[in-house]
């Protein structure tokens, strides 16, 4: 275990209505054993001390599970570690003597509400839009009634592992969702039991994804370079597919 | 301490075989008639699988839901960290399981201090959430042939545990949460995050609302319903380090407790055997490694304590395998209480691993070399990831390094067979309620019991409270609610003026060691009341000399904290108390004045084969504990044996 100096430029801002700006703080003896977000846990603890209110920062489960962490590190979503949250991001990828710049989201659909916090409920309208499958508790049938070939099951798993955490967003230059819809589109068109509204729900989606601001994709691949959870830029293509076959044959 | 053995909590179990007994409540209980159901508002306090599920099933029966949160988006909640699966009887693998033995083996999984009835329809409702669950499009792990697969865990000698890789609680949850979306866009949930639920409004007698913080302002706002449905999770963060996340709290069960509901069992805490060991002052939280490893991983420590050979170098001759040494039968799947000990005991004894000498090996060597490095990926791979991330070392090649931490909560708001607390109308689901585990939770057996809650135990006996209880018309201009809102904003105005020295963080930290050391894995007389007296002097410390900066009005996380802390810091005592007061050893709660020849939890069924639950009597007076007995008609009281 060794320890680091670092220069952090964080952004402050105090509202969703004020500007923000950069802020620079140094930190000493930051043990390579710590994550990120333990980092920014000492300088808070640090500015608590000399009297200045605390950086904000969303962050939750710390297991790189729920998604809430966020951060763009040094122009990085999420920093420089592969298919890796800010959460479990360790200091041992930095080294003594670095600047780290820290940020928030940038995208017009997640709009700042304090320092490093963002407001990302566009994503949850999107998926009330359609990212389900419309079944009411208590009317469904034996678990093993419907066959799913394992291939399927295991697609749509890798599909459905999006964490929702808007890296894909906050790394486009579009501030394009195509990522996070086209995951959820890709777990519910691989699996029989998406099937009945396969056509609306790709529609629908799509529809509200254009209304909360959110821009198209040009196949600059960041989102997936960004993405946490791995989650492959081929669901984008089969979102296009799924978009293409239900505009072509939709009823209205 | 006053201690009241003549009240009788009446826990309405209904009367009959336990096989029929949730059969024949359902027939009994009142309906609510659909086109009824539209003039009742519910208000769901949370969206775990209890809270998320619950209002989804609401909305769809035409219940008027609000929702809140306290989360950025209801998918967050804590719920979607659950990682190695979900229980059910479904017998898929034709190797002996039912209804009966799945509530038979949580029973004694949980050391005999769970209520039989509720157990018994727990097994029983089990098998619809899995057929929920897939039709909701839970990508479930599946054989090839395309049906559903399963593994085995602890406590079990069958392979009854559904999964979706080592991510089952996220799946799960963004099941309910899809259902949930899909109401709040035809508008009968109405959905709140980033909000705090601060205190239940009680009207005549019964909850009616709930005051609650926007997190996002800090503006106090109050909600107003027939019914109140607490999903708020377990206290686990009164140890500081836990494996919960960061937001996980008491608050809302503990204003609840303040405002009537009796808390149960608060002692009954479970320290999960696998998580990786801390490593320095810094460390903010505790990660989980699944217990399905426990499945394909070995644990064991050196024969000899001086053995500082790296693990690879170790030959299997050498290696102390003392699951499997001391329990034949189960081997490495024992529960967890009795895993946790047992590590705890090796480490203790000198036989600890790594650096500090606090952590056991979980090795994977013999399950690569038997099954091939593709499928233990296939099995654990993203657990294999996280391990490797945080700890920098492969456990593909160097077995895993783990110890014992805080992990889930038994003990939680009282409730009776409905789900309902001591304060009517004020239902409680999920970890937030004591009900299911007695003093012991099995794995996979959390998804489980937020589910069947939420999908199929509220929904039905909600109606029972809505249709059979006379309920005014009320809004939020009601007196009582501008009381709550009142005495809400005060405490946190107070909490911002103490204008001390010392930060939030900690004090939590100190509350969180003085837990750990005195409330923890092991429990004495003489410890547990130091930790009262260190927990009263705490407490005191934090009103005279905390430190919050910042505003009231506007985002302030440094507040929030405070506010969660303050409550820790009461609920932290009433624990101990518990702990104290219950002269046995069971389950999770192990008195070392009560142990056998060989090291194993006692019971004392004899003075408290009982459920205590805990009355508020007002800041200055103790606490009143009741207590339930518990009757054992189906399952016979023994002492748990996994020799």
């Amino acid at each position: 275990m060794s320890s680091l100096k670092l220069t952090l430029k964080v952004w402050r801002q105090p509202s969703r209505d004020e500007a923000g700006q950069f802020h620079t703080y140094h930190l000493e003896d930051v043990s390579t054993e710590m994550s990120f977000l333990e980092m920014l846990d000492v300088l808070n603890e640090n500015l608590i001390a000399q009297d200045e209110e605390p950086v904000a920062f969303d962050h939750d489960c710390r297991e790189g599970i729920c998604g809430m962490c966020s951060l763009m590190i040094n122009g990085q979503a999420h920093g420089p570690d592969n298919e890796t949250t800010t959460c479990q991001l360790h200091m041992r990828h930095f080294r003594d003597g670095d600047t780290i710049v820290i940020e928030p989201w940038r995208a017009k659909a997640f709009p700042v509400i304090r320092d490093l916090v963002v407001d990302r409920s566009a994503l949850d309208r999107v998926i009330a839009a359609g990212g389900y499958v419309s079944v009411n508790c208590g009317s469904a049938p034996d678990a093993n009634a419907v066959l799913v070939p394992k291939t399927d099951a295991d697609k749509a798993m890798d599909a459905a592992a999006c964490i929702g955490c808007g890296a894909c967003v906050a790394a486009c230059k579009n501030a394009s969702a195509m990522l996070f819809v086209g995951a959820k589109v890709s777990q519910m068109a691989l699996l029989p039991q998406g099937k009945p509204e396969r056509a609306s729900r790709v529609l629908n989606m799509v529809a509200r994804m254009d209304e909360e601001g959110f821009g198209n994709c040009t196949n600059t691949a960041e989102c997936e370079a960004a993405c946490p959870a791995g989650i492959s830029l081929s669901n984008i293509a089969r979102l296009n597919r799924e978009y293409l076959k239900a505009a072509l044959t939709a009823a209205n | 301490m006053s201690v009241v053995e003549e009240t009788r909590l009446d826990a309405k179990i209904p009367g009959g075989p336990i096989e029929d007994k949730w059969e024949k409540h359902q027939f009994e209980m009142k309906l609510v008639a659909p086109n009824n159901k539209r003039k009742f508002d519910v208000i769901v306090v949370g969206t775990g699988l209890a809270g998320a599920a619950a209002a989804a099933s609401l909305a769809e029966l035409g219940y008027n839901v609000t929702n809140l949160c306290i989360q950025d988006s209801p998918r967050r909640a804590h719920s979607i960290a659950a990682q190695g699966g979900i229980n059910a009887a479904k017998n898929y693998p034709n190797d002996g399981d039912s209804v009966m033995r799945l509530f038979y083996d949580t029973v004694k999984g949980g050391d005999y201090r769970s209520r039989e009835a509720n157990v018994y329809r727990l097994a029983h409702v089990s098998n619809l959430i899995i057929d929920q669950c897939v039709a909701q499009g839970v990508p479930f792990a599946r054989e090839y042939g395309g049906l559903l697969a399963n593994r085995t865990f602890g406590g079990a000698q069958v392979s009854r545990t559904f999964y979706a890789r080592g991510q089952t609680g996220q799946q799960l949850l963004l099941g309910a949460y899809g259902s949930l979306m899909r109401q709040v866009e035809h508008g009968k949930v109405k959905l709140f995050p980033r909000r705090e639920m601060l205190d239940v409004v009680v009207v005549d007698g019964v909850a009616r609302g709930v005051v609650a913080r926007n997190l996002m302002t800090g503006e106090f706002e109050t909600y107003c319903g027939h019914a109140v449905l607490l999903c708020t999770g377990g206290y686990g963060n009164a140890y500081y380090l836990s494996t919960n996340a960061k937001g996980s709290n008491v608050t809302a069960a503990w204003r609840a407790y303040k405002r009537g509901a009796y808390f149960a069992n608060p002692c009954f805490t479970q320290i999960h055997p696998t998580c990786i060991p801390v490593s320095g002052d810094y460390q903010s939280k505790l990660t989980l490694m699944s217990e399905s490893l426990r499945n394909d991983g070995r644990v064991w420590v050196p024969k000899s304590a001086d053995d500082k050979r790296p693990a690879t170098e170790i030959p299997d001759e050498d290696r102390d395998y003392y699951l499997e040494r001391r329990y034949p039968a189960f081997g490495n799947m024992v529960p967890r209480d009795v895993a946790s000990r047992a590590a705890k005991e090796r480490c203790d004894a000198g036989y600890g691993v790594g650096e500090t000498g606090m952590a056991v090996f979980l090795d994977f060597k013999d399950a690569i070399a038997r099954d091939g490095e593709d499928v233990i990926h296939q099995k654990y791979g993203n657990l294999f990831h996280m391990y490797k991330k945080i700890t920098d070392e492969d456990p593909y090649h160097v077995p895993m390094r783990i110890y014992p931490a805080v992990h889930y909560t038994m003990g939680g708001l009282w409730v009776d067979y409905n789900l309902e607390s001591t304060l009517p109308g004020l239902f409680v689901l999920g970890e937030a309620n004591f009900s299911d585990h007695g003093a012991n939770r099995l794995g996979a057996s959390a998804l489980m019991q937020g589910l069947a809650d939420g999908y199929f135990v509220a929904p039905y006996t909600i109606a029972n409270h809505l249709a059979g209880r006379q309920l005014p018309r009320v809004t939020t201009h009601h007196p009582a609610f501008q009381e709550s809102l009142v005495d809400s904003r005060n405490r946190l105005e107070r909490i911002r003026n103490v204008n001390g020295e010392r930060s939030v963080d900690s004090i939590h930290r100190e509350l969180g060691h003085i837990m750990w050391n005195d409330c923890g894995m092991s429990r004495t007389a003489q410890g547990l009341n130091d930790a009262i007296d260190k927990i009263t002097a705490l407490r005191e410390e934090f009103w005279q000399n905390v430190k919050v900066l910042g505003k009231g009005e506007a985002l302030n996380q440094n507040l929030e904290h405070a506010g969660r802390v303050a409550d820790f810091l009461e609920f932290g005592e009433l624990l101990a108390r518990d702990a104290l007061e219950r002269q046995e050893s069971c389950g999770g709660h192990f008195r070392e004045e009560h142990q056998t020849a060989e090291n194993e939890a006692m019971r004392d069924d004899e003075n408290f084969c009982h459920v205590a639950a805990w009355e508020y009597q007002g800041t200055d007076s103790p606490a009143t504990r009741h207590t339930e007995p518990l009757t054992f008609e189906t399952v016979k009281l023994t002492q748990r044996s996994y020799k």
